[in-house]
């Protein structure tokens, strides 16, 4: 994963509330068994909508509940695919979260007062080191898990940094795993 | 210290901090190719094939077809035989189209018994939380997840906060656990439980049956929670023992599993399950919902507006003069065989409306047997029910089972949002039995004075 400090560009606005992901990529696209090329299925039955604009920007702000539904990391990847580097949300969907942050996509919560005045300013500049979002001559603090920022800004995989705990996992195992169920022995 | 259910799963399975080891990985095709080809990349191994199975069921065609090869979608064909020779290379086991055991990943994992009190289960599946029904913490993930699971047989995850939905009260005749679900959704919005895991108490839930409990475990993601659990109890034991996976004994400290008196919960909610009416929703997610009694609401906000335009609907018009085009009985939150035994006893020795078409989903192939062995099978097929075999079929669309642009359905699955059923379709969620009354006659009946 690419480590991700500074996001600064031009904002998108998309001005709606509990977003799904079946919106974000629709289940006809799911079938595909690699991970690049989902960004031109973003929101593909919405941009059929007359008055439909979602300008290609590195910051997307958007409603509350961003992300809800089915679980599929596809809808992170079209998101990023499609140019965006950050979504900023008055809230986020749990597992969507989660997602964005395993791919380097920066998911901001700020109150929704703040992504209102963000979506009018038009441009800003998030830095996840100061964790604040600077737009409109003023800057916004936003709220991120230490241990999950630490991942973003080196960049770190993160398969790699649980496998350091090897030992902690074999120990675990040793002591206190419980018994079954097998499945290779169904 | 008295602590909660949650808090006992929880510190039973931290590794180190914000990492959790994981008892039970279910894996199906749409999730997991990008993570066994990322795996395959890193070479890297499935640490504990013993703690992964993996099965075949959102893209799998429900005509009855038993092998992959039969699969006429071209995608989706890859998509399964991916899974096929993943789980080959990795030694994860599997259920295939054509196996037995194969159904939707939530309906198999209880049914073998692998689902079981107290364990830590994850899936690339949002409706993973399912097998909280158990008194499991089950959580859904992304593909990312996936591969850090099958590589490390953990999860990075930071403690969500709790919460607890208690009811009072009892369910009236003809309400049920969807019912349940739905008010409480309805109640506390879509995004009521973003960021808690929530146990559901109480008598009303306590009387319910496992598939019952199964239902409303597996909603929870459709109220944004990370979790639902219930606490086991002699239902659960029973409804366990037996099963393919299942240990010989009940094993002593599963009867501790429950949240001790005088834990405390970040947040807590209480409802009177008495007040409740069969449900059903009327807009594009699972909060826009009413009793089947009442009235498209008057839309409060733009996106309201939206979701009545989507669904052809005027504020006004009485949920009971709704006219539906096609009813699906099925998917992994309705599609056990509780579900269909309710289903069929309404529609026995009668008619579907003229009007629409009907089809029932057996979750799995297991529960398909055991309905036929019940000749559930022939009740439905003499209503005029198209029956099916299983697989996630018309919940979300990704196999041949689709409703045309337009299309007005009943559904007793877990998602109204635009599209899911087919592009342009329209989606009423509601019970196994409302879905059954409605499928008689063409529109939504409150069953409580039916028939």
């Amino acid at each position: 994963m690419r480590p991700v400090r500074i996001v600064e560009g031009g904002v998108t606005a998309l001005d709606r509330a509990d977003v799904d992901t079946d919106q974000i990529v629709p289940k006809q696209f799911l079938k595909r068994v690699d991970r690049t090329g989902f960004g031109e299925f973003l929101f593909h039955d919405w941009a059929k909508q007359p008055g439909w604009d979602l300008p290609r920007n590195p910051i997307l702000a958007t409603g509350r509940n961003f992300g809800c539904g089915s679980s599929r990391e596809h809808a992170p990847w079209a998101l990023e695919d499609y140019g965006f580097r950050a979504i900023v949300a008055p809230s986020f969907a749990d597992i969507f979260y989660s997602n964005c942050t395993k791919i380097g996509l920066l998911p901001v919560v700020l109150a929704e007062s703040d992504v209102r005045d963000l979506m009018s300013a038009g441009h800003a500049r998030i830095d996840l080191e100061e964790q604040e979002v600077a737009f409109a001559g003023r800057q916004a603090p936003f709220e991120i898990d230490p241990e999950t920022a630490r991942r973003l800004l080196e960049g770190l995989d993160d398969i790699g940094v649980t496998m350091q705990q090897e030992e902690a996992i074999a120990a675990y195992e040793r002591e206190r795993e419980r018994a079954g169920p097998v499945t290779t022995k169904l | 210290m008295p602590s909660t259910l949650f808090d006992k799963v929880w510190d039973a399975h931290e590794v180190a901090e914000g990492l959790l080891y994981v008892d039970l990985h279910l894996v199906h095709e749409v999730t997991s190719p990008q993570a066994f080809e990322s795996l395959r990349l890193g070479g890297r191994r499935v640490r504990r094939a013993d703690r992964t199975v993996a099965t075949a069921d959102h893209n799998v065609p429900t005509d009855g077809s038993s092998a992959a090869a039969q699969i006429a979608d071209r995608l989706s064909r890859v998509q399964v035989e991916t899974l096929e020779r993943n789980c080959r290379e990795f030694g994860v086991p599997i259920y295939s189209l054509g196996s037995e055991r194969q159904g939707i990943v939530h309906v198999i994992g209880p049914e073998l018994g692998v689902t079981q009190p107290g364990m830590t289960i994850v899936c690339g599946d949002s409706h993973t939380s399912t097998h909280g029904a158990f008194g499991a913490l089950a959580l859904g993930i992304g593909t990312s997840e996936v591969e850090h699971v099958l590589a490390t047989q953990t999860l990075q995850q930071r403690k969500p906060r709790s919460m607890r939905v208690r009811y009072e009260g009892a369910l009236g005749y003809g309400v049920t656990a969807k019912d349940l679900i739905l008010g409480t959704i309805g109640r506390i919005g879509v995004d009521g439980g973003v960021g808690h895991v929530i146990e559901y108490a109480g008598q009303p839930i306590e009387a319910l049956s496992m598939e019952g409990r199964m239902t409303v475990c597996n909603m929870t993601i459709e109220a944004g929670g990370r979790a639902g659990m219930i606490a086991p109890d002699e239902t659960t034991f029973d409804w366990v023992a037996g099963r393919p996976a299942a240990p010989d004994h009940i094993p002593e400290d599963w009867h501790r599993l429950r949240t001790d008196a005088g834990a405390t919960f970040d947040e807590e909610v209480l409802i009177d399950a008495s007040a409740l009416s069969p449900q059903v929703t009327w807009g594009t997610t699972p909060g826009m919902v009413t009793d089947v009694t009442g009235a498209v609401p008057e839309p409060r906000h733009e996106g309201e507006e939206r979701a009545l335009e989507y669904m052809a609907l005027s504020p006004g018009t009485p949920m009971r003069e709704i006219e539906l085009d096609r009813v699906f009985i099925g998917s992994c939150t309705n599609s056990r065989i509780g579900d269909l035994r309710d289903a069929a006893e309404l529609v026995r020795g009668r008619r579907v409306s003229p009007s629409l078409s009907a089809m029932v989903v057996p979750g799995s192939q297991r529960v398909k047997a055991q309905a036929e062995e019940e000749g559930l099978d022939e009740v439905f097929r003499a209503a005029g029910f198209d029956w099916r075999s299983a697989g996630c079929s018309m919940c979300l669309g990704m196999n041949p089972d689709i409703a045309a642009p337009g299309e007005r359905v009943a559904s007793t699955s877990n998602r109204n949002f635009e599209g899911r059923q087919g592009r342009g379709a329209r989606s009423h969620l509601v019970s196994p039995k409302m879905a059954a009354a409605a499928a008689i006659e063409g529109r939504f009946v409150d069953i409580r004075d039916w028939g």
